[in-house]
């Protein structure tokens, strides 16, 4: 029967010759399928959503140009004398690593170009990968589904910063030796088995004739594929996920509201590539980046002033900076049963990068915890609605930021003409002080603006219009604010602290006392959005305000 | 050689091997020390640029240096340190100097040509100390490529490797070299101002001073190769440039492709 209707039916055939030819590949791969429910998919649009995009893109152009370089770098590190065309270094005895180098730089057309294109895509890509995840964290997209997707983000962070590091030291010129130098010390500063990691990695003592060989391998094979691993499993779950949205009229959790993939989307999409392209193609072309001829070879003798890492290392090496070798008469340093325990290294190189790195991986699950909200959450918190959790946002990135500045600190202080000494002293007292006050005065700052939020919903908007009414009294008009711009400072969560509750023995444990005392440190001062019953008294009548500021007091439970 | 074996045991052996112990180390020492000592001065100064020179250091500089240069508390004595000393001081602007600081700063030159000859005349008259280098060793003919090694040992650490300049210390500094006369740079070397070593002919050959001079003038005029160079600064001005200028452009253009919908 079913065989005997297929037979019976018409058989499509199309009019065209490549129509036909699609419909050949279609009946086989179902392309139409893919593409039914791929350019569907809706997107909204905002621009603080296209970081990620700006990532992707940058990994393309280095995949790209990454690809051009390999065809002339040689990561040898035996030893030649410059033949090329570089008359500043005419003859001097380098590693055929820094000659390819150089040749790729000046005797390869378009060498140097590509080379550029290659360094500015990479501090661009992990530069946008920051953006994007500072925007995630700030808008709370990270919760419910996503966490694992976020973790995923991290891990791409890391994976981004290890190419960056593995690229940065292939030219073997002064500056990325002198980098590798720094984390062998770092290696090596491991109790115990540090000397043995760093024998291994080195295939000897530092500098050896193996290491770019194996940094090249790792940057050219197993990063990169790493990282293309997890860019797959990242786009997979936001295609499960589906993208977040930032709250508006007619959106909440259950729909996504923006435009469809096909056919406006994927255009701007595809725009997008051209212009980042673009970009980074015109810094390539016009800004000068890691210039390795005036580093000249590496030797572990010389150090030049102004030796820093990319930016993305810099917390880390600012981190070193900052560490005191002694404090008055206390040192750092123990000899332990001949082990050599170097904690001034030791300390600044792993610690607070562990620490935020840790704290960054586990803060859905520590935010889920506290606030016991199990609810899948689709649309993105605006950052002031969610105080502490910016708080906190801002406390992490102002420490961040003072480890990224002490990476610089011999140049503020030329640039500044200021003490590099008092440089450090500030930074390491900003060390401390810094987030703490970033916290106090970013949660301050984002209850005012939900205080002011709740004012204008309530009032309008002041238009600075003063009216003199027939009785003497003077009164600023305000303007109704239009519903749809209402909702936005209207319709969000104000959660309360919540009590600590005893478990299924009647019990109140120790760890639900300090989830307590964490929500009350999160939601006790707060600011509640403004009721529609609240709308209603304010607009009802426009007489008695002095009511209505009266409930608002009562309402929005502050300190 | 029989007549020294037997005399060994001589009283007197032990003082005549200590004199000539004595003699050898000491004329050795000589020898070694002749390479450092400053030349005396090859630039001809006449009996009237000293005569003038010591005017015009009674004027400007003995307040601090004393009358005679023989300093104060103020200011070190001059005897002894040279020509080059004075020429790349006063010829920097450095001198006089403008407050006391970490340490002196370049500004604009207070002396013409003429009355910095003349201070150095009468500085060199002092007492012997480095001169001003010779034309041949200024002319940028020398090896750019050993130049630039002995930059990198010798230099780096404080000027930076492409001469962008570097932080010391307590507020001091090591300046960028970009636009500093061969002539000064020399001087630089030869003399030690502010917190730099002094480079002296055994550490850095005459001919090795030129070859660095060479360097810095190459990549002076030069230019970067790859486009503006953002000041040579290395990856801080690099970082910099990516997160303001990239990012910037880039978030200008995510507002531009968003900003027709929604």
């Amino acid at each position: 029967m079913s065989a005997a209707s297929t037979a019976e039916a018409p058989a499509y055939v199309a009019k065209t010759k490549a129509g036909r030819i699609t419909d050949f590949v279609d009946e086989r791969v179902g392309g139409s399928g893919i593409l039914r429910e791929f350019g569907r998919k809706v997107f909204p649009d905002h621009w603080s959503f296209m970081f990620g995009e700006v990532a992707l893109y940058s990994f393309v152009i280095l995949l790209l140009s990454g690809t051009f370089l390999t065809f002339f770098f040689d990561p040898s590190m035996a030893e030649t004398h410059y033949d090329g065309s570089f008359t500043g270094l005419q003859n001097v005895e380098m590693s055929v690593a820094y000659s390819s180098s150089l040749d790729i730089s000046f005797d390869v057309r378009g060498g140097l170009f590509m080379r550029q294109v290659h360094h500015w895509a990479a501090l661009l890509f992990v530069a946008s990968i920051a953006v994007h995840m500072l925007r995630v964290f700030f808008t709370g997209a990270f919760r419910k589904p996503r966490e694992l997707n976020w973790v995923v983000g991290g891990v791409l962070l890391i994976l981004a910063m290890a190419a960056g590091f593995t690229g940065y030291s292939l030219p073997d010129d002064l500056l990325s030796g002198n980098g590798l130098r720094i984390i062998d010390g770092v290696i090596k500063s491991i109790p115990v088995i540090g000397t043995y990691i760093s024998f291994f990695l080195f295939g000897g003592e530092f500098p050896g004739t193996v290491i770019i060989g194996r940094l090249y391998m790792l940057h050219i094979l197993l990063v990169p594929a790493l990282i293309l691993l997890m860019i797959v499993l990242h786009l997979f779950m936001v295609v499960v996920h589906k993208h977040t949205q930032y709250p508006g009229p007619g959106r909440n959790d259950g729909n996504v509201v923006g435009y469809p993939l096909g056919p406006v989307y994927a255009a701007k999409a595809g725009g997008f590539f051209f212009i980042v392209f673009g970009v980074i193609a015109l810094m390539a072309a016009f800004f000068t980046i890691n210039p390795i001829w005036n580093y000249g070879p590496y030797d572990p003798s010389p150090v030049s002033a102004g030796t820093q890492p990319d930016w993305y290392i810099g917390f880390v090496d600012g981190a070193l900076r900052l560490m005191p070798g002694v404090i008055g008469d206390f040192h750092f340093e123990y000899v332990i049963f001949g082990y050599v325990l170097t904690l001034n290294v030791l300390l600044p190189a792993l610690v607070p990068a562990g620490i935020l790195f840790t704290v960054m991986f586990m803060y859905p699950w520590i935010e889920r915890w506290i606030t016991k909200d199990n609810r899948e959450h689709h649309v993105l918190d605006r950052p002031r609605n969610a105080p502490t959790r910016t708080a906190i946002g801002m406390a992490g990135f102002t420490w961040y930021c003072v480890m990224w500045a002490a990476a610089g600190s011999d140049l503020i202080a030329t640039h500044f003409n200021v003490s590099l000494n008092d440089v450090t002293y500030w930074l390491r007292a900003l060390f401390f002080i810094g987030p703490v006050l970033a916290f106090i005065v970013t949660k301050r700052v984002a209850l005012a603006l939900q205080r002011k939020d709740r004012e204008i919903a309530l009032h309008g908007r002041e238009t600075g219009r003063i009216v003199r009414l027939p009785h003497g009294e003077f009164i600023e008009v305000h303007a109704p604010l239009d519903e749809y711009k209402r909702y936005k400072l209207v319709g969000f969560e104000s959660p309360a602290p919540l009590p600590a509750v005893p478990n299924e023995h009647g019990i109140v444990t120790r760890k639900e006392k300090r989830r307590a005392a964490l929500s009350k440190l999160f939601f006790e001062d707060r600011v509640a959005p403004a009721t529609p019953a609240e709308l209603e008294a304010a607009h009802g009548h426009h007489g008695p305000h002095e009511a209505v500021e009266a409930a608002d007091e009562q309402r929005s439970l502050t300190h | 050689m029989k007549a020294l074996s037997q005399k060994r045991r001589h009283p007197l052996a032990a003082i005549a091997l200590l004199l000539m112990g004595l003699l050898v180390t000491g004329g050795l020492y000589a020898v070694a020390t002749t390479m450092n000592q400053a030349k005396a001065s090859t630039t001809n100064f006449t009996e009237q640029d000293t005569e003038e020179g010591g005017k015009l250091f009674a004027a400007n500089c003995a307040t601090c240096h004393g009358m005679g240069a023989g300093g104060t508390q103020d200011g070190p004595s001059l005897v002894g340190v040279g020509a080059a000393s004075v020429d790349f001081q006063v010829g920097t602007g450095r001198m006089p100097m403008q407050m006391n600081g970490p340490q002196a700063q370049e500004k604009p030159v207070q002396f013409n040509e003429e009355q910095t000859r003349q201070l150095a005349a009468y500085v060199a008259s002092l007492g012997p100390g480095p001169s001003i280098p010779e034309a041949g060793l200024l002319d940028e003919k020398g090896n750019a490529a050993e130049g630039g090694e002995l930059f990198r040992v010798n230099c780096a650490m404080c000027h930076n490797a492409a001469a962008a300049g570097g932080a010391l210390t307590r507020g001091k500094y090591a300046p960028p070299l970009a636009g500093v006369s061969g002539q000064h740079i020399y001087e630089a070397m030869a003399t030690g101002p502010q917190n730099m070593p002094v480079f002296n002919d055994a550490n850095i050959s005459p001919e090795g001073k030129r070859d660095i001079i060479t360097y810095l003038k190459q990549i002076e005029n030069n230019g970067s190769p790859g486009g503006a160079d953002l000041g040579a600064l290395g990856p801080v001005a690099e970082g910099l440039f990516v997160w303001i200028a990239g990012l910037g452009v880039i978030i200008a253009f995510t507002i531009w492709l968003t900003s027709r919908t929604s």
